[in-house]
Parts: structure tokens; C-alpha cells; sequence
């Protein structure tokens, strides 16, 4: 939960507002958040809930559902409950450093091309859009072959491509902010534009940047599981939902569904958050129900 | 109607630009690739002299101004070099591809459009019902699944369980049309269920947007109904951002063959990328980006002509 502070809820104690705020989420939202948090503890508690370690060949190649390895095992032989787990780890990690370089790179040039204006944001704006204008997938094909598919190389080139997007959203919400008296009022007296930055749009537009790191958390967490899906995200052994989609698949001509559990981790975990997030453009709008 | 022309010729103009930018954003990608490209295909055992002898096959010695225009004037005949790995003509390889992206991309926007736009006006016409509720709910999960998901759960039930289709989609030109489209149907309802709900989102929002203006009061005022209104009143007026998501999508659908022909096997230019990056096979990966970039570009471009053309305040200046 990130709220803007103002003065007259300081009194209230963080824990109550948490609270009265849960009595008031919509089911959905609830539902969300409780997936949201099952993920986080399966991430936090990998190596004790995971029987196996992530690459240690256990048993023969695809053996089938039993007591001691609940969902079998893959073409080498690895426990796929194991993987399962520890893939939570390794995908979500990577999406998480990926969102927060796109925001770092991405909020900050978008509030200084807000701020500052004329021909740092005419030069920052006309690049976004042709970096935009190349399909994101195929752009990160493209850089992939070039930088090879290291985990820096993949953090580094979805943050980057991503951070495009996030510059349009922050430049466009920090514009209303930049307009207003008092920015006007700080420029006159002489503050610098990082301590205006700091000070006066970042805490007005918190909140649809909140939304926005939700949306794009899924958008880069789609993209690295299609990456890895097609060979080129993480590189084997590490286990990745994705890419354990790829090495079970062909389970799926024997009818079996093994394959199908690492893509329904990755399905429901973006469903969990976009609910979350549309609860909270919800309350953030001020809409009632 | 001057400025009509003005503003969807500067549009024009501005996507011819983009398209150079890009053209050099892909070469010169290419050219930061850390080491030669020669020992690449020679390996590193390679004597000096095969290295240069394979340098200026490839023109790798010319300085690099000259091999971006070599490069370009390549692509605007139609000859774009050989594939490193096979050294077939890149052209050759792509012939057949593009034509069966095209008719897949094709299938799946023919089925995904009306059914969107349906599904649009449905819910807004039963909106903040169980049926508009059922709706967004559905739409909601389809935005988040990954293609490959939906791909392997049609493949499960579809193709494994009743064994109507094969999973396989070996399209190649020997086929007759039904036969084609047979195998085709699998991927483009996993397309179809990707660009879907997108565009049906857009469809209910542009239309919602509008029932609340004074003309939609006065013509419920009338007497008329809800049906009558949304399709007659309502929709005509919303069709710009509803054009525009449309095309937008089937950007995306550009985007998306890639995942989903790689499931179905089936032959198209997005599979022909994916080996082509692993294999690190340069001219084709280059010339592949640049059709499907310049895909995309079209199409923005058009999205952006339509909503230019159909805003009326443009049609008839003052």
C-alpha cells in the first residue's frame, strides 16, 4: 500500500488505515492481494518449500504424478515441483529489477522533460517515439542476438525498452503537476528543478505511477516469460516458468497437463495484479462502487 | 478539405522518417555486436587470410556510411542478402513466410474483430450487469494469459483430447484453401483471444463515453431504444478511437505471430526470427525486423490517418 501522507490523517495509525481500507476492497481486490501475498511466501521460502534443489536430477526422464514427486519429473530427470518453485524466484526477480530500471530511468527523464520543458523534453519526447515505433518483442529479439541472453543483458534491455513507456505516462502526469501555482511559486524562488522534482510533482504523482508499476510489472512479466518460452530469456539450468512450458511441451500429445501448471502460475499471478490495480485506480479515482 | 490533406500528408511524411530512423536503429544495432562477423561464421581457428577474404565477400571492409546505404538500396530492390547459416538468398526465405504470417494475421483479425466489436456493444448495452460483469472478467484473464498458455490448452483439448485438428500447422502451398485453413484455425483463435479483449474493452468504453451526452438523452427522450440508440446514435460517433484500437491491435497481431507460431510449428516469419536470432544469422534477423517493424509502422500510420479523416471538425474547417 503507498499512499500520499497528508497532515490530517497523520493521526491515524498506519495499521488502522491499512485495515479500514481492507474492510473496504471489493472481493476481487481481496482475492487479488491474497494470491499476491501466497506468491510472495512461496518466493521469500523457496529452498525450505521446495522438496529438491532447482537443477538436481532426481529421477528418470518424465516420470509420472507420485507421493514423492508430485507433479514428475522433466526430460532430464529434475523434480518439476521443485522447478516450479524456485522459478517464482528467478521470473519474478528479473521482472521486478526490469520494472523498477524502467521507472528509475524512465520517471526520472519523463519529470525532468515535465519540468524543465522546450528542447530537453522536444529532444527526450521525439526519441521515445521512435524507439516506440519498433515492435517491443522484436526489438528485444533483436538486442537479445546482440547482447546475448545473460540475466544483466535481459534486465538491462527490458528496463530500457520499457522505460519508454513509462517516460510517456510520467512526462504526461507530471505536465498537469509542472502547470501548477505552486511549482510556479517554487521556480520564483529560486529552488533547484531536482529539489522541484522532489518536492513538488513526485508526491502529486505518486499514485498513477503506483498503477501504472502494476500494469507494467505484468507487461515485462509476460514479455520474459514469451522470451523465455522461445529459448533466448533465461538460460538453462535455472528454472523458468516460461521456459519449463518449452522443455515439458511435448507432455501435452500424451494428454498430460504438467506443462500447462507453469503457464497457470504465470496467468494467474498477472490476473492477481491487475486486480489489485484496478481496486486501487479505483480508490485512487475516488469513484464509489 | 486542404488541411485535410496538409495534416494526413505531414502524417505520411513523418512515417516515411520513422522508417529510416528505424532502418539505422537495426543496422547499426547489428554493427555493436561484439566481435567479427566473419570469424563467427569461420570460427575462431579461421587463418587471417579466409578472414579477410570472407570480410570483403561481405563488404565488411567498406566504411560503414557506404554499407548502411548499400544495405538500404538492398532492401528497397528486394535484395537483402544471404543467410549466413544456409546461404540461401534471404529473400527466398521469406517469401513463402510472409505470406503465411500475412493469411494467419489475416484469419485471426476476420474472426477477433466482428467478435470484439459485438462483445463491445453487448456490454455496453447490458452495462453493470452479470453479463457486462461476465464479460470484462473474461477479458481480464485473456489480457493476462500468456499466448503460449492459451496455445496449449486449445492444443490439449482440441487437438489431443477430440483430435479434431493436428497441433501441428505444416501449412505449405500444395494445400487447398480448406485444408489451409483447417490448419490455421488453432493459432488464430489464440490470436483471437489475445487481441480480443483488448479491443472489446475500447469498443464498450468509446461507446459508454458517449451515452451521456445530451444527444443520446434527447433521443432516449424520443422514445427510441436502447438497441437502436447504440447502433444508429452512438457508435457512428465513436468509431474513431474505435478504429483506432482496432488497428493498434492488429499491430499487435504482428507482434504475437511470433510466440504463436512457434507453438503450432507453423511456418511464418516469427519462427523464421526466433531460429534466426539464436542462430545468430544476421540478414535475416535484420531484414525480418525490418518487415515487421515496418508492419507495425504502416499500420500506426494508418490507425492515425483514420482518426485524422474521421474527426468531422477537420472534414469541414471554418
Amino acid at each position: 500500500m503507498m499512499m500520499t501522507k497528508t497532515h490530517s490523517s497523520e493521526k491515524v495509525p498506519l495499521w488502522r488505515k491499512v485495515l479500514s481500507g481492507l474492510a473496504e476492497a471489493p472481493p476481487t481486490g481481496l482475492l487479488g492481494l491474497v494470491v499476491l501475498f501466497t506468491y510472495l511466501f512461496v518466493i521469500v521460502f523457496a529452498p525450505w518449500l521446495a522438496p529438491f534443489g532447482e537443477a538436481t536430477i532426481v529421477a528418470d526422464a518424465f516420470a509420472p504424478w507420485s507421493a514423492e514427486h508430485l507433479l514428475g519429473t522433466d526430460s532430464l530427470g529434475r523434480d518439476i515441483y521443485s522447478r516450479l518453485i524456485y522459478a517464482a524466484r528467478n521470473t519474478v526477480g528479473i521482472t521486478l529489477m526490469a520494472t523498477l530500471l524502467a521507472f528509475v530511468i524512465g520517471g526520472a527523464l519523463g519529470m525532468v522533460a515535465a519540468v524543465v520543458g522546450g528542447w530537453v523534453d522536444q529532444v527526450l519526447s521525439r526519441l521515445v517515439d521512435m524507439l516506440m515505433a519498433i515492435p517491443l518483442l522484436i526489438f528485444a529479439l533483436l538486442l537479445l542476438m546482440i547482447f546475448g541472453s545473460s540475466v544483466t543483458a535481459l534486465i538491462l534491455i527490458l528496463g530500457c525498452l520499457e522505460a519508454t513507456r513509462v517516460f510517456r505516462l510520467t512526462r504526461a502526469v507530471a505536465m498537469n503537476v509542472a502547470v501548477m501555482d505552486y511549482v510556479e511559486a517554487a521556480r520564483l524562488r529560486g529552488e533547484k528543478m531536482l529539489w522541484i522534482i522532489r518536492r513538488e510533482i513526485l508526491p502529486n504523482i505518486l499514485s498513477p505511477l503506483f498503477a501504472e508499476f502494476g500494469l507494467r510489472f505484468c507487461f515485462i512479466f509476460l514479455l520474459v516469460s514469451s522470451l523465455s518460452f522461445l529459448g533466448l530469456g533465461l538460460q538453462p539450468p535455472t528454472a523458468d516458468w516460461g521456459a519449463m512450458v518449452r522443455e515439458n511441451a511435448m507432455l501435452i500429445t500424451f494428454g498430460r497437463v504438467t506443462p500447462l501448471l507453469p503457464a497457470a502460475a504465470i496467468a494467474i499471478l498477472t490476473i492477481a495484479v491487475n486486480l489489485v490495480v484496478d481496486w486501487f485506480t479505483h480508490k485512487a479515482s475516488g469513484l464509489s462502487k | 478539405m486542404n488541411q485535410l490533406l496538409m495534416t494526413v500528408a505531414k502524417r505520411l511524411g513523418l512515417g516515411l522518417f520513422t522508417l529510416l530512423i528505424i532502418s539505422m536503429v537495426i543496422f547499426l544495432a547489428v554493427e555493436m555486436l561484439p566481435g567479427d562477423i566473419a570469424t563467427e561464421i569461420l570460427g575462431q581457428m579461421a587463418t587471417p587470410e579466409a578472414v579477410a577474404a570472407i570480410r570483403q565477400e561481405l563488404g565488411l571492409d567498406q566504411p560503414i556510411v557506404s554499407r548502411y546505404f548499400d544495405w538500404l538500396s538492398g532492401l528497397l530492390t528486394g535484395d537483402l542478402g544471404q543467410s549466413l547459416a544456409t546461404g540461401q538468398p534471404v529473400l527466398e526465405l521469406l517469401d513463402d513466410r510472409l505470406i503465411n504470417t500475412l493469411y494467419l494475421a489475416g484469419t485471426a483479425a476476420l474472426i477477433s474483430v466482428p467478435l470484439a466489436l459485438g462483445l463491445g456493444v453487448i456490454a455496453a448495452l447490458y452495462r453493470n450487469t452479470l453479463v457486462d460483469r461476465a464479460v470484462s472478467m473474461f477479458t481480464l484473464s485473456a489480457i493476462s494469459m500468456p499466448e503460449f498458455f492459451i496455445a496449449y490448452v486449445l492444443i490439449l483439448f482440441i487437438s489431443v483430447q477430440l483430435g479434431w485438428i493436428p497441433s501441428m500447422s505444416k501449412v505449405d502451398a500444395d494445400q487447398s484453401l480448406l485444408e489451409r485453413l483447417q490448419l490455421t484455425i488453432l493459432p488464430a483463435i489464440t490470436l483471437t483471444f489475445v487481441t480480443c479483449a483488448h479491443m472489446m474493452r475500447m469498443t464498450r468504453a468509446a461507446i459508454i463515453n458517449l451515452l451521456s451526452s445530451p444527444y443520446i438523452e434527447m433521443a432516449y427522450l424520443k422514445g427510441l431504444g436502447p438497441w437502436r440508440i447504440i447502433v444508429h446514435h452512438t457508435l457512428p460517433n465513436a468509431w474513431a478511437p474505435i478504429v483506432n484500437v482496432i488497428v493498434m491491435n492488429l499491430a499487435y497481431l504482428i507482434t504475437g505471430v511470433v510466440v504463436v507460431e512457434v507453438v503450432f510449428v507453423y511456418p511464418g516469419l516469427g519462427q523464421l526470427m526466433v531460429d534466426s536470432v539464436a542462430k545468430r544469422d544476421l540478414p535475416v534477423v535484420q531484414a525480418a525486423s525490418m518487415i515487421f517493424a515496418a508492419t507495425y509502422i504502416l499500420l500506426n500510420l494508418i490507425a492515425d490517418v483514420v482518426s485524422i479523416v474521421s474527426n468531422p471538425r477537420l472534414l469541414h474547417p471554418k
